[in-house]
């Protein structure tokens, strides 16, 4: 399996999170949010920058949304958040009472929902603790109560000894655990999050990819973030929607995308995969490589159901092996390229037909332009349209 | 051999040592030494003259005038321009565009124009005035533009602007993700522009209180044609003055420079005290507003101040068209002729101002320009002895009311005395020109060193490196960094130094009065439609100055014919 996939943490169905939580008492159900079939089309961009997209986020779900910029990520969430209406299309909560209710139109202020900013919108002028406290403030809570509260909701994050700091003194992880202090502690029914991780160096990003997850699971808040790092989402999120152009092209748990891709975008984005022209018979899948034809079962649940137009399949390096036997027929190519990822090497092979494939090594020791024969490994092959 | 006794190499070199003293020297001749003397005159007769101030009624009039006055404008400002900054900002409506455009008008009038505009207008016998007397059948005239309340208003409309560009400017920076943000967390909109918006706007603010209180402190043309009764610290040293009080004059330039030290001091700690750099991407989209009755209310409002900020360029224009003296109980003038500007082209007297203008403020434009750049070249790109101090000698005339920088040099160079270092400039033409150059250092200097600022410092010794003579780096690499700068500084310079009132009411003669003492006198004479006339051949200098900067620099300058200060 891929690198990325190699840390995947277990998956934990969103529902039983719900009922652990609600049994450990006092806690409110958290709220589920419902996108219908939303466009938002700026002024002078020809193109909707979100397109007819609908999503539906389970009580208590890690929802990611991942794409490329300008695929409507953003301002997908800022159509939850409020911070803009749709032209067409509704927005549904249905909140800790159980009732379900149309909030397209209202305020920011009115939903109740946390929002983390990719810059994190700390209030410079105020401490660590006034920024965590100003949302129970406007909510008219006491001072006294409203700094415990804080104090509270910054021992969470690990910062209750920087509470009386000003903001503009910690460092970006310290302040990207305070932003999300401030979206927790007014215990929203929905918590969005604004790439939380992009203002991050890589290591440091590493770490806080999983503290985020254990906070948010903590806390038991339906959270909806936004990303452009598959890396993050993965790490994060139970399920993954994926934006190309402002339309949705696939919704899945980690596995489905990487495995199923829906379309070729979304198989490029996820995962390392090569796509090769392909034809799908009842025994499998066949890829032709020049004149050398070879087979692989099907998914199953892949989605392509032979209909019109071409196909591909998607090969990720885990469905091919390099083979050093001449009896079976096999694909000829040339290493391009190698990388180590930790505990196997990866080889780029250059086929005959220029397409360059990623295959896993297995302990073969190919040097760099030495000529090497590749063929299918027997897993079960994707395929997307062409 | 031991040369013991050879002269350590300064830092920064020779050169730049020597242009570095000759600046610091000028400096201290030109800024410090007047001001020196004010100080020193009004203790000529011990302590008589400070006890004369502290007992006259007058005095103590004038001082709680000037402070009424200075802090009135900036609430007027305040409370103009904020609102306009948001709305303009923030909101989208219909009308929008040209309300912007037209903003910053006020700043555009020189001086003396504005308040003479405000006369045609709102004055006892202005057009606005009778027209409502006439409309609502009223015996007398239904207001009297005069007194404190009538000079706050006329700065409240001319310096808004300040706050108004500095608050745009504010908000341009803004990350509005902390608005949002804010209201994410439920805050409502007034709660999120009292804790988040306007404490992040306080540099902002500060930096505009502390211009508009400067000019508001300084102002000149307003009290002593609005004044009335009423007194300012500004009129009440001419009053002085031309009584031969001169120690007493002494002694209230003294009080009046001390109260501007103090609050510029006082100002720029709270604008400095709540630096903040914010790295947001704050994408400021002006929006429509939800509610319909605001939204259906904004045009009309909109139009209203479109004409109230139109209407005295208009009115301007207008009078100098109307026949001189035939305009006396009308509503509008009731002639109109082209007299008023066949008369300025052909008659000598009236020319002679016209050509004063132009000449002294190029004058002291040029010097300006070339002292101004060798100042921000030091205090900027050299590590020359005495810099700092020349930096700061360099803004000093900023702090310094122009009434009193104008006393300072009539009480220093009104005699040849080489062994004091005086010449006699008084009552010749270069005495305004020195006043223009010294009330303009501090705003050339800065435009010019902001430029600098921006460029790297390493380029003039990758240039000396790469073996360019200093001239050519210079040539090559320093002037066309300082260009934008310099332009837009010399620029405003021209502008202010072109219709400048308040200096030059002071120091003019006869023969070199220029064209803002010139009407200024027709307006005593009640030809009005003379003094508009040369009202509009100055804005039509001033526009003449901005365009050819502009095409000079071959592009768009920001804050253009804003800076027109003291008024």
């Amino acid at each position: 399996m891929d690198e990325v996939l190699g840390q995947q943490h277990p998956q934990q169905p969103a529902r039983q999170v719900t009922s652990a939580r609600d049994a450990g008492g006092g806690a409110r159900r958290a709220s589920a949010l419902v996108l219908e079939q939303v466009t938002r089309r700026y002024p002078g961009n020809p193109e909707p920058s979100v397109d007819g997209v609908s999503l539906s986020i389970a009580p208590g779900e890690l929802l990611a949304l991942v794409g490329a910029s300008g695929s409507g990520k953003t301002t997908t969430l800022r159509i939850a958040a409020g911070y803009e209406t749709p032209d067409s299309g509704r927005v549904m909560l249905t909140d800790e009472s159980g009732a379900t209710r149309d909030i397209t139109h209202e305020t920011p202020q009115r939903r109740g929902f946390g929002m983390v900013f990719q810059h994190y919108a700390l209030f410079p002028h105020m401490t660590v603790e006034q920024n965590v406290a100003f949302g129970l403030e406007a909510r008219g809570v006491g001072k006294a109560e409203r700094l415990a509260k804080a104090r509270e909701a910054l021992a969470g994050v690990g910062l209750d000894d920087k509470a009386a700091r000003p903001v503009q003194a910690l460092s970006g992880g310290e302040q990207q655990r305070v932003a999300l202090a401030r979206a927790l502690v007014i215990s929203p029914r929905v918590l969005l999050l604004d790439e939380p991780l992009s203002n991050l160096d890589p290591t440091l990003r590493q770490s806080m990819r999983d503290e985020l997850r254990a906070t948010l699971r903590h806390s038991g808040v339906t959270a909806l973030f936004v990303t452009h790092d598959q890396e993050d989402a993965f790490a994060v999120a139970d399920r993954i929607a994926m934006l190309a152009q402002g339309r949705l092209l696939q919704v899945g748990t980690p596995e489905e995308l990487y495995h199923a891709p829906a379309t070729r975008e979304v198989a490029e984005f996820v995962g390392r995969a090569a796509l090769l022209p392909a034809e799908r018979m009842s025994e499998g899948v066949w890829v032709t490589v020049g004149s050398v034809a070879l087979a692989a079962p099907a998914r199953p649940d892949a989605n392509a159901d032979g209909g019109s137009g071409a196909l591909a399949a998607v090969l990720r390096p885990e469905s091919l092996v390099l083979v050093d036997d001449d009896e079976q027929p096999a694909w000829e190519g040339t290493v391009a390229g190698r990388r180590f990822a930790g505990g196997h090497t990866v080889y780029q092979v250059r086929l005959e037909s220029g397409a360059v494939v990623e295959v896993m090594g297995n302990g073969f020791g190919a040097p760099e332009r030495g000529t090497v024969r590749v063929r299918l490994s027997g897993q079960p092959i994707a395929t997307v349209r062409a | 051999m031991m040369r013991a006794a050879r002269l350590r190499r300064p830092p920064g070199g020779w050169a730049t040592a020597l242009v570095a003293a000759a600046l610091l020297a000028l400096l201290l001749w030109s800024v410090v030494y007047p001001n020196a003397a004010i100080i020193v005159g009004s203790f000529e007769r011990g302590l008589g003259d400070w006890r004369d101030f502290a007992g006259s009624p007058a005095d103590r009039d004038a001082l709680w005038g000037t402070v009424v006055v200075s802090i009135g404008s900036v609430i007027g400002a305040l409370l103009i321009g904020v609102p306009l900054a948001f709305l303009l900002s923030r909101t989208e409506f219909r009308g929008r565009r040209v309300l912007s455009a037209v903003a910053t008008l006020p700043a555009a009038l020189p001086p003396l124009v504005g308040v003479l505009a405000f006369l045609f207008l709102y004055g006892e016998s202005g057009v606005v005035t009778r027209a409502v007397q006439h409309v609502l059948g009223l015996e007398s005239a239904p207001w009297t533009l005069t007194g404190i309340p009538a000079v706050i208003f006329v700065h409240a409309y001319t310096m808004y602007v300040y706050v108004f560009l500095f608050v745009s400017a504010g908000l341009e920076r803004y990350d509005t993700t902390l608005d949002e943000a804010a209201a994410g967390l439920g805050a409502s909109r007034a709660l999120t522009l009292r804790r988040v918006t306007l404490p992040l706007l306080t540099p902002s603010l500060a930096g505009a209180m502390l211009l508009v209180f400067m000019s508001a402190l300084g102002s000149f043309s307003a009290p002593y044609i609005f004044g009335g009764g009423a007194r300012v610290l500004a009129t009440q040293i001419l009053v002085s003055k031309l009584n031969g009080a001169l120690g007493l004059a002494y002694v209230e330039t003294t009080v009046l420079a001390v109260t501007a030290v103090l609050a510029l001091l006082l100002l720029r700690r709270l604008e400095g005290k709540r630096q903040y750099s914010v790295a947001g991407k704050g994408r400021a989209t002006r929006q429509m507003l939800r509610s319909g009755t605001a939204r259906a209310l904004l045009p009309p409002l909109a139009l209203t101040l479109v004409v109230l900020l139109v209407l005295p360029h208009l009115m301007v224009v207008l009078v100098s068209f109307a026949r001189d003296g035939a305009w006396t109980t009308q509503i509008m003038p009731p002639e109109y002729t082209l007299d008023n500007y066949r008369r300025l082209a052909t008659e000598r007297q009236l020319w002679r101002p016209i050509t004063n203008s132009i000449g002294m403020s190029a004058a002291a434009t040029t010097a300006n320009a070339i002292v101004c750049f060798a100042i921000a070249y030091v205090v900027v790109l050299s590590r020359a002895p005495g810099r700092r101090a020349i930096a700061l000698l360099a803004a000093l005339p900023w702090a310094i009311p122009a009434t009193a920088i104008a006393l300072g040099l009539a009480a220093t160079f009104d005699r040849n005395a080489p062994e004091q270092l005086r010449v006699l400039l008084v009552g010749t033409f270069w005495i305004l020109p020195l006043a223009y150059f010294v009330r303009n250092i501090p705003l050339v200097t800065s435009a010019v060193e902001g430029s600098l600022r921006q460029m790297d410092p390493t380029l003039e010794d990758a240039a000396r490196g790469l073996g360019a003579s200093r001239w050519l780096a210079l040539r090559r690499v320093i002037i066309p960094a300082a260009r934008p700068g310099l332009v837009a500084g010399t620029m405003l310079a021209g502008v202010a130094a072109v219709g400048e009132f308040v200096a030059s009411v002071v120091l003019y003669t006869h023969a070199s009065r220029p064209i803002s003492v010139e009407i200024l006198s027709q307006i005593r004479n009640t030809a009005f439609g003379t003094a508009a006339a040369y009202s509009v051949l100055l804005i039509l200098l001033v526009l003449a100055i901005t365009i050819g900067a502009r095409w000079l620099e071959g592009r768009f300058i920001a804050g253009e014919g804003v800076m027109n200060a003291g008024r």
